[in-house]
């Protein structure tokens, strides 16, 4: 490896850009860079900036780059913002499909929309890479300058060269009457700003924040937990979603439990804010949107099998808590949480039946089916009885003469049943669906009439188990740690310098907050025989906009 | 109660008078000949930061009594929530102003925060109460984090306009000049938006169609406007209004689009207005209250505050929200449109910082980052609501 040699004596490792002991320019390069961009990792040589080599050396070089994470970012920003032009596949009515919905929604633009893939972008294996690729940036270039920079900083010399003073932000040489004493006051005046003081032959270096140069590297990690937790996700047995369909008065097995939850629900409700009750400032929007839904409540128990119960046995349950699930408020139980998401109103529970005879139009008995648990056979009395042939619960029509069910949910119950009567002891068919009744083998002589039925609601909650929350948990709260860190604290330094010739000189620098790092050193500077330090970047500026003003006087006064 | 609400909206009325009132004392306090460095502490200045002071103080007093008034945060709908950071950007420059003690920043500053102020007004005022959804602390946690963060990285747009507004060279056709003016135009378009709806408003217009929504269902839509554009197959159901001609197809929400439509004809109109009567346009016309400006400075505090800014946005945006959404939606992140835009700003400021921290860039381009910055915050907080249905859609 080649070595650069400074003028002090010291030797340095290749690309390193200011000498590590006095801090003298190593190259032209680096002397005539901006101070600010050499002094950013302290001149340090920076892998990405010394070896070329290999693949492996060129693929690290890419990623350390801060110019190909910022296009990472930019990328993978840009395409986010795509992806909700249109609503995802995910929000789109769940019985269309997506490929006829686009078009048919949005035309033409929501076809290529969905061609292109855009309706499920989150979830596409080419933003997964985009986001890969950032994670990627975020390692290799944090590795790239935290090893330098923490090197440079652990092994700070006090002394550093006139040319590295000179060239910083803040600089003040001046001939005083005593520099060792005009250096003790300043000190002790640095102190009361709470700067760490280290002392060399005379020289001085005044420290303070040094650890918000880690913030950018401290959330950089949380950053990478928070990813490694996204990713865990897809690890079997850490992540339950499931749907639970619950209605009134049933008890049923939690979905990715195993059987070992069960759920019972005593009811479900849905409030409305009403003027009556609620706080009459309300009236107004109430007036104007008509009703506001106040409450989604599922009353639930859980209940845990006993150890050692059969799976699916009920009998074995003992009761573990009591809740009113609603939104805002899920049911908490072992790793896993119960939500309020859903609901439906008013599902058929069970229809009641009168069998009538038509001619002389009296009721011979009725009864009632349970739409869950339908029987085969209804006895009235002992002489009339009811069997039900065929149970279609949802029911859509006829196919080749076979009534037809869309699902086992009874959203639209139809029956085939069999009456009979002492006037027909073989049975008398009679089909019925909701407002339609059909006698397919002819005229009967009796007739079944609806004489009520009874509902119940249904909740949907959500089944949910995330055991990688405490992960991201975790990688947020460092994430947060560092940004604020790096944001709300500066690092700011001041060396105090005797020259050969006997001068006092001074430099500031701060990776951020000059105005701060300015009011510091104008405080501890005040009543000293060093009197001022000049900011040299202002000076420049000011020189410029004075010449800029003088070119503009000079033109107003030639026109 | 009632009484409650009504001392409310007075104090907001308050509020907004005195902001108005102390942006003149502070566009006064620039004109000042022994201030030429435009900073430190001078009579009129002092005032206009006082009445600032006094009429935050004031919106508070709005707040907090809404707030006892309905039971619940007023960060609830569009309205609270857009009064809120309206707020909460004086409240941001109130702290800037005493860090860096920049009077211009008071002139600029406060008359966005007006117009913001004045925007959230045209939306439903009622107190309105809270759907299942929003029944949690987290709403007020959540809420008023991500509006304290947004004010605050917006202070960066208002320093970055003022250095763009010294630093373009208006003399040059260029790049620079028409997007400064642009930028000054689409605040002109807000402008005409209030002017238009405020209008209506005062006559009482209204007009109801009968329309066909994208679902096939039929309902009625009431316009505060007059239809430029009418609803999906809409009928007018109120004799005698405006009718145009143009109808819309049913996946647009005509009424917004008639809203936007308005806007920019008056708010057009008023631009054209403004540079028929000065002969200047806007960007010259603002630039002598920031010739004394110190470019430095100002790109200072337009770094500040986003280095501020940021973590607080990010801690209300991302990590307060993530926790609100797996108690509430059962899931911490679900690619929600609003989800999704609060992502992008947080990438976006996060390219800002490296760009700055790393790859120097400063001054003029830092600048032009920041008003980016704020019109992806704008679109977040107005456009995704309004254009993008989703799970955020509440006012």
């Amino acid at each position: 490896m080649k070595e650069l040699a400074c003028k002090c004596g010291h030797v340095n490792p290749e690309g390193t850009e200011l000498c590590l002991s006095c801090g003298r320019a190593l190259t032209k390069d680096a002397d005539s860079k901006k101070t600010s961009d050499v002094m950013r990792y302290e001149g340090m040589a920076r892998r990405s900036q010394t070896y070329n080599a290999s693949i492996i050396d060129k693929v690290w070089n890419f990623f350390s780059s801060v110019k190909v994470g910022v296009w990472l970012i930019l990328i993978t920003l840009i395409v986010s913002a795509f992806g909700t032009i249109l609503p995802q596949v995910l929000f789109i009515p769940p019985l269309i499909p997506p490929e006829v919905y686009y078009e048919e929604h949005y035309g033409w633009f929501g076809r290529i929309y969905y061609m292109l893939g855009f309706h499920d972008l989150y979830n596409s294996w080419w933003y997964m890479l985009f986001i890969a690729a950032v994670g990627i940036s975020i390692i290799v270039a944090s590795i790239d300058r935290v090893v330098p920079l923490y090197k440079a900083l652990k092994n700070q010399r006090i002394n550093r060269h006139a040319s590295f003073m000179k060239r910083q932000r803040l600089f003040a040489e001046k001939e005083v009457a005593d520099p060792n004493q005009t250096i003790a006051e300043i000190k002790e005046k640095l102190k009361n700003k709470r700067y760490r003081i280290r002392e060399e032959e005379g020289h001085l270096l005044a420290e303070k924040g040094r650890f918000a140069r880690w913030g950018p590297y401290v959330n950089h990690t949380g950053l990478i937990i928070f990813l490694i937790g996204g990713l865990l996700r897809f690890v079997p047995g850490m992540y339950v979603d499931e749907i639970l369909w619950i209605r009134e008065g049933e008890t049923m097995a939690i979905p990715g439990t195993d059987q070992e939850y069960f759920l019972e629900s005593e009811g479900f409700t849905v409030d409305t804010y009403n003027t009556d009750e609620d706080s009459e400032v309300f009236n107004d929007t109430i007036d104007r949107v008509g009703s506001i839904v106040k409450n989604y409540q599922t009353d639930a128990i859980l209940y845990k099998r006993e150890e050692g119960g059969i799976a699916g046995d009920q009998r074995e349950l003992i009761e573990e808590q009591r809740k009113a699930i609603q939104v805002n408020q899920p049911l908490k139980f072992d790793n896993f949480a119960v939500y309020q998401v859903t609901y439906k109103l008013d599902e058929i529970r069970s229809m009641s039946f009168t069998m009538d005879n038509k001619a002389t139009e009296k009721s011979v008995g009725s009864f009632d089916i349970d739409l869950f648990q339908p029987q085969d056979v209804y006895e009235l009395d002992e002489n009339h009885k009811v069997e039900l042939m065929g149970y279609y619960p949802d029911f859509e029509g006829f196919e080749n003469g076979e009534p037809q069910s869309a699902t086992p949910v009874p959203n639209n119950p139809a029956f085939l049943f069999n009456l009979f009567s002492p006037e027909n002891p073989e049975g008398e068919v009679s089909f019925i669906a909701i407002q339609e009744t059909l006698e397919p083998l002819g005229e009967n002589d009796y007739a079944l009439s609806f004489s009520g039925i009874e509902t119940h609601d249904v909740s949907g909650l959500t089944v949910r188990k995330d055991l990688t929350l405490w992960i991201l948990g975790l990688g947020g709260t460092i994430f947060m740690i560092g940004v604020i860190q790096g944001s709300y604290f500066n690092h700011r330094r001041l060396w105090l310098k005797i020259t050969e010739d006997g001068k006092l000189m001074a430099a500031g620098h701060t990776n951020k907050n000059w105005f701060g790092l300015k009011k510091d050193i104008e405080y501890s500077i005040a009543g000293t025989d060093l009197t001022e330090i000049t900011d040299q970047f202002e000076e420049k500026e000011k020189k410029s906009v004075a010449l800029e003003e003088k070119e503009e006087n000079d033109r107003d006064s030639i026109s | 109660m009632t009484q409650l609400a009504s001392l409310s909206s007075t104090l907001l009325y308050v509020a907004f008078v005195l902001y108005l009132i102390a942006t003149v004392f502070f566009s006064g306090s620039i004109k000042s000949k022994k201030h030429a460095n435009q900073t430190g502490k001078n009579r009129w200045a002092t005032i206009a930061i006082t009445i600032t002071i006094i009429g935050f103080l004031s919106q508070l007093g709005y707040f907090f009594t809404r707030w006892m008034a309905s039971g619940h945060a007023p960060v609830g709908n569009l309205f609270e929530f857009i009064t809120f950071f309206g707020m909460m950007l004086v409240g941001a420059f109130i702290i800037i102003y005493y860090i860096y003690r920049v009077h211009v920043l008071g002139v600029f500053a406060l008359p966005i925060a007006l117009l913001i102020i004045a925007y959230s007004s045209m939306f439903p005022r009622e107190l309105s109460p809270l759907i299942p959804a929003l029944q949690s602390h987290w709403l007020a946690i959540h809420v008023s984090t991500v509006a304290i963060g947004e004010a605050i990285l917006s202070i960066s747009f208002v320093a970055g306009l003022i250095y763009l507004l010294k630093d373009v060279d208006l003399s040059k056709k260029g790049k620079q000049t028409f997007w400064l003016e642009a930028v000054l135009f689409s605040l002109v378009i807000v402008v005409g938006f209030i002017v238009t709806s405020t209008s209506f408003e005062l006559a009482g217009y209204e007009a109801d169609f009968t329309y066909i929504t994208p679902t096939g269902e039929q309902d009625v839509a009431q316009f505060e406007m007059p239809a430029l554009v009418t609803p999906h197959e809409g009928e007018l159901q109120t004799a005698g209004a405006f009718v145009s001609p143009i109808n819309t197809p049913a996946i647009v929400d005509a009424k917004t689009l008639n809203s936007v439509l308005w806007s920019i004809a008056v708010g057009t109109l008023l631009y054209l207005l403004i540079r028929l009567i000065t002969r200047k346009s806007i960007a010259a016309l603002l630039q002598p209250l920031v010739r004394r400006v110190n470019l430095n400075l100002m790109d200072e505090v337009g770094y500040r505050s986003v280095l501020i800014g940021f973590p607080v946005f990010t801690l209300g945006g991302l990590v307060f929200a993530m926790i609100w959404a797996q108690i509430a939606w059962t899931r911490f992140w679900g690619w929600d449109p609003k989800e999704v835009w609060a992502l992008i700003t947080f990438l976006f400021y996060a390219a800002f910082l490296h760009l700055r921290l790393t790859r120097g860039w400063e001054g003029n381009r830092s600048a032009w980052l920041a008003v980016i910055g704020f019109a992806i915050l704008m679109f977040n907080l107005i456009g995704v609501n309004l254009i993008i249905a989703g799970l955020h859609s509440y006012a």
